[in-house]
C-alpha cells in the first residue's frame, strides 16, 4: 500500500484531468492517447521523453537529499539559471580549451554556483535561522534578474548587436563543449547516462556515507540528531549546497546538451516539476529515475495533446500539482497508521 | 539621472506605488491570518492566477465588476477549502502541499484562459474615484486620493485586520492557535476550526488579489501574470512580522521599487542593465530583512499540523 500511493496519486490526478477534459469537451481517451504517443510512439519521442527527464531527475536527486535532510529547497529554477550561467560563461570564456578540460570543468562550474546558490539558503538558515523556503524564493526571483542583465549585456551574443536583433541569449558554446548525442537524429544527449549515474551516487552518499546518514539523521529527527552530536544546523545547510548543486549541474547539462548556449527560460519549470519527481519517487534517489521519465514522458506528450486536440500542455502543469498535494496527503495518512501502530509521538 | 528627481516624476512613482501595493496588500493580509493560525500557505500565487482569470472571465462575458470579483472570492474560497483539508486534515507539510496548490492554480488558470478565451482582449476594469476635497489637496491628493475602490479598501482593510486579530476574541483565538494550539484546545476552541477559517480567509483574500490585477490594475489576463507576487506576499509576512502594519510597509516598500523600476523604463532615465538589479533589489532587501528582522513574534506553532490528543 505504501509503496503504491504515489501511483495511486497519479492515477488519481489523470482521472480529475480526464473530468476537466470532458468539462472542456474534449474525449479524455482521445487526449491521452496523444499523450502516450507523443511521448513512447517513436524513437525520437523516447529520445525527447529522456531529453526531459535528464533535468527532472537532476534536480529530483537534489530534492532527495534536501527532503530527507529536512529542509525543503524551492530554489531549484534559480539554481538552474545560475548553473547554467556558470557554464556558459566558463565554456565561453576558454573556447580553445581541450575537450577534457571544457567539458568537464563546464559541469563542475556549473555544480559549484548552484551549490553556492543552494549554499546562501543554507549558511542563512544555519546561521540565523531564516526560512529556507523564503530564501530560495527570493533566490529564484534574483537569478532571474542576474540572467536577464548578463544576457542583455555582458553576455550577450555578439551577433545579436550586429543583427540589431538583441535577442537575449549567450553566443554558441564552442562544440567541443558539447554533450554527445547518443541517437543520432535526435537531441538524446550523454547527460541521460550521466543523470542516471548520478542517482547512483547520491544513493551511495545518503545510505552508504557518514555525511549521508547525518543528513538523514537530522531529517528524521533533528533533536535526537542533535543529542547525539550531531551539528543540526550544519548538516542542513549542507543538504540545501549540495541540492542546490545537483540543480545547478541540471541546468549544466541543459546548456551543454539541448541548446548549446543560454537563452531565457533555461530552468523551464524543472525546479518546480524535479519536486514533483522527486515525491514520486518517494524522496529515494533511484526511484527518482523512473519518476523523472514519468514525468518527462507527461511534459513531451503534452505537446503533442496540445497539438492534436489543442488541449493546452498547461494541464500537465495543474496534473503535477494535485499529483504533489495527493501524494503529500497520503504519504501522512500512511505515516500516521504506522505511527499509530507504534504507539510515538508524531514528529511535526 | 537628474530628470529623475523632478516633482512629476516623483508624484508619478508615489501615486504608482500606493496604487501597486494593493495586490500585495490583499495577499498578504489573508496570509498573515492563515500564518497567525498556525499555516503556512505558500500556493498563494496560485490561487491569485485563478482568481485573477476567473474575475477576468466573468467580467468578460457579463461585463459585472461585482459578479467578477464574487468569483474570485468564491475561487479563493475553494482553492482555500482544498489547502485547509490537505493542511489541517492530512496534516500534509505545509511548504510541498502549497507548491502542489501553486502548480495547480498556475497551470489551470493557463489551461482554462488557452481553451476558453484564447487571446486577451483589455476590458473596462474599476474607474477611479477621486475622494472630494481630500484629492484637492497639493500633491497629497493626488498620490492617496485619485484611487479606484479596490485600493481604498486594501488599505482600509489594515486597521480592520489589526483590530480583528488584538481586540476580538475572534482575533484572540486565532492568535491562540498559532501559539498555543494545545491549550487552545484545552479551553474549547476548535484549533481545526480556527485555521480552516484563516486559511480559507486568506484565499479569498488571494483571489482578490488576484482580481484586484486583473479588473483593477491591469484590466487584461496573462498566462502567469502574478509572475511569482504571491510568493513575496508570502515572504512579506515574515517581513512585516507577523502583524497588519508590518506588512503594509513591506508592500509599500515593494511596490515602491516597482513603480520607480517602471518609471524609470518608461522614461528611459538609467541604461537597461541597471533596471535589472532595480528589480532585484527588493528581493535582497526581503532576504535582508529576513536575517536582521525580529522573530520573536513568529507563531510558535506555524506551520506545525495540530491533532487532539497527539501532541
Amino acid at each position: 500500500m505504501e509503496a503504491l500511493t504515489p501511483v495511486i496519486a497519479v492515477l488519481l490526478a489523470l482521472a480529475i484531468g480526464a473530468i476537466m477534459l470532458l468539462a472542456l469537451q474534449v474525449n479524455p481517451a482521445t487526449a491521452y492517447a496523444a499523450l502516450a504517443d507523443g511521448a513512447f510512439g517513436s524513437t525520437f519521442a523516447v529520445a525527447q521523453t529522456l531529453v526531459k527527464a535528464t533535468p527532472l531527475l537532476l534536480v529530483g536527486l537534489g530534492i532527495c537529499i534536501a527532503f530527507r535532510g529536512g529542509v525543503i529547497n524551492i530554489g531549484g529554477e534559480g539554481q538552474i539559471i545560475v548553473g547554467a550561467l556558470a557554464t556558459t560563461a566558463f565554456t565561453l570564456g576558454f573556447p580553445d580549451a581541450p575537450l577534457l578540460v571544457l567539458l568537464p570543468g563546464g559541469l563542475i562550474c556549473g555544480m559549484l554556483v548552484g551549490g553556492l546558490w543552494g549554499g546562501i539558503a543554507g549558511v542563512l538558515k544555519a546561521r540565523f535561522g531564516v526560512n529556507e523556503i523564503l530564501t530560495t524564493i527570493m533566490m529564484n526571483a534574483i537569478a532571474v534578474q542576474l540572467s536577464n542583465f548578463l544576457l542583455r549585456g555582458p553576455m550577450i551574443d555578439p551577433k545579436e548587436i550586429v543583427s540589431g536583433t538583441l535577442l537575449a541569449q549567450s553566443a554558441r558554446l564552442p562544440e567541443t563543449s558539447w554533450l554527445p548525442r547518443l541517437i543520432p537524429q535526435t537531441l538524446l544527449h550523454a547527460g541521460a547516462i550521466f543523470a542516471v549515474v548520478m542517482a547512483v551516487l547520491v544513493y551511495v552518499l545518503l545510505w552508504r556515507t557518514v555525511l549521508g546518514y547525518r543528513i538523514r539523521a537530522v531529517g528524521l529527527n533533528a533533536d535526537a540528531a542533535r543529542y547525539a552530536g550531531i551539528r543540526v544546523p550544519v548538516y542542513q545547510a549542507l543538504a540545501l549546497l549540495l541540492s542546490g548543486a545537483l540543480a545547478g549541474l541540471a541546468g549544466a547539462v541543459e546548456v551543454l546538451g539541448v541548446s548549446h548556449r543560454m537563452m531565457e527560460g533555461v530552468s523551464g519549470g524543472y525546479g518546480f516539476s524535479g519536486i514533483v519527481a522527486a515525491l514520486f519517487g518517494k524522496l529515494h534517489p533511484l526511484g527518482a529515475i523512473p519518476a523523472s521519465v514519468l514525468f518527462g514522458s507527461l511534459l513531451v506528450g503534452a505537446d503533442k495533446m496540445q497539438r492534436a486536440v489543442q488541449v493546452p500542455s498547461a494541464l500537465i502543469d495543474a496534473l503535477n500539482g494535485l499529483v504533489v498535494l495527493f501524494v503529500v496527503g497520503s504519504d501522512i495518512l500512511v505515516r500516521r497508521r504506522a505511527q499509530r501502530r507504534r504507539e510515538q509521538e508524531p514528529h511535526a | 539621472m537628474n530628470e529623475l528627481f523632478t516633482l512629476p516624476v516623483l508624484l508619478g512613482v508615489l501615486y504608482s506605488g500606493v496604487r501597486l501595493a494593493t495586490p500585495y496588500l490583499y495577499a498578504a493580509l489573508g496570509e498573515m491570518f492563515a500564518q497567525r493560525s498556525g499555516v503556512v500557505n505558500l500556493g498563494v500565487d496560485g490561487i491569485m492566477l485563478m482568481g485573477a482569470f476567473t474575475a477576468f472571465f466573468i467580467v468578460t462575458n457579463t461585463g459585472s465588476l461585482a459578479l467578477g470579483m464574487l468569483g474570485a472570492m468564491l475561487i479563493g474560497l475553494l482553492m482555500g477549502l482544498l489547502m485547509s483539508f490537505v493542511s489541517v486534515n492530512l496534516r500534509a507539510v505545509q511548504g510541498i502541499s502549497g507548491i502542489g496548490l501553486y502548480l495547480f492554480g498556475l497551470g489551470l488558470s493557463s489551461l482554462l484562459f488557452k481553451r476558453l478565451l484564447g487571446s486577451t482582449k483589455a476590458i473596462d476594469g474599476f474607474q477611479a474615484i477621486p475622494i472630494p476635497f481630500l484629492s484637492d489637496l497639493p500633491y497629497v491628493g493626488d498620490v492617496f486620493f485619485k484611487h479606484n475602490a479596490l485600493v481604498y479598501v486594501a488599505f482600509a482593510l489594515v486597521p480592520v485586520a489589526a483590530f480583528v486579530l488584538n481586540r476580538t476574541t475572534l482575533g484572540l483565538k486565532i492568535r491562540a492557535a498559532g501559539m498555543k494550539p494545545e491549550a487552545a484546545d484545552s479551553l474549547g476552541v476548535s484549533v481545526a476550526g480556527v485555521r480552516y477559517f484563516c486559511v480559507c480567509l486568506g484565499g479569498v483574500m488571494a483571489g482578490v488579489a488576484g482580481a484586484s490585477l486583473s479588473i483593477g490594475l491591469i484590466n487584461l489576463f496573462q498566462e502567469n501574470m502574478t509572475s511569482g507576487l504571491g510568493f513575496i506576499a508570502v515572504a512579506l509576512v515574515y517581513f512585516g512580522g507577523w502583524t497588519p502594519v508590518g506588512v503594509m510597509v513591506g508592500a509599500l516598500l515593494f511596490s515602491m521599487v516597482n513603480a520607480f523600476q517602471l518609471w524609470v523604463q518608461v522614461k528611459d532615465i538609467l541604461p537597461s542593465s541597471y533596471r535589472d538589479f532595480v528589480v532585484m533589489l527588493p528581493y535582497v532587501l526581503t532576504i535582508v530583512a529576513l536575517v536582521f528582522g525580529r522573530r520573536a513574534r513568529q507563531p510558535t506553532a506555524l506551520s506545525k499540523p495540530f491533532s487532539r490528543g497527539e501532541n
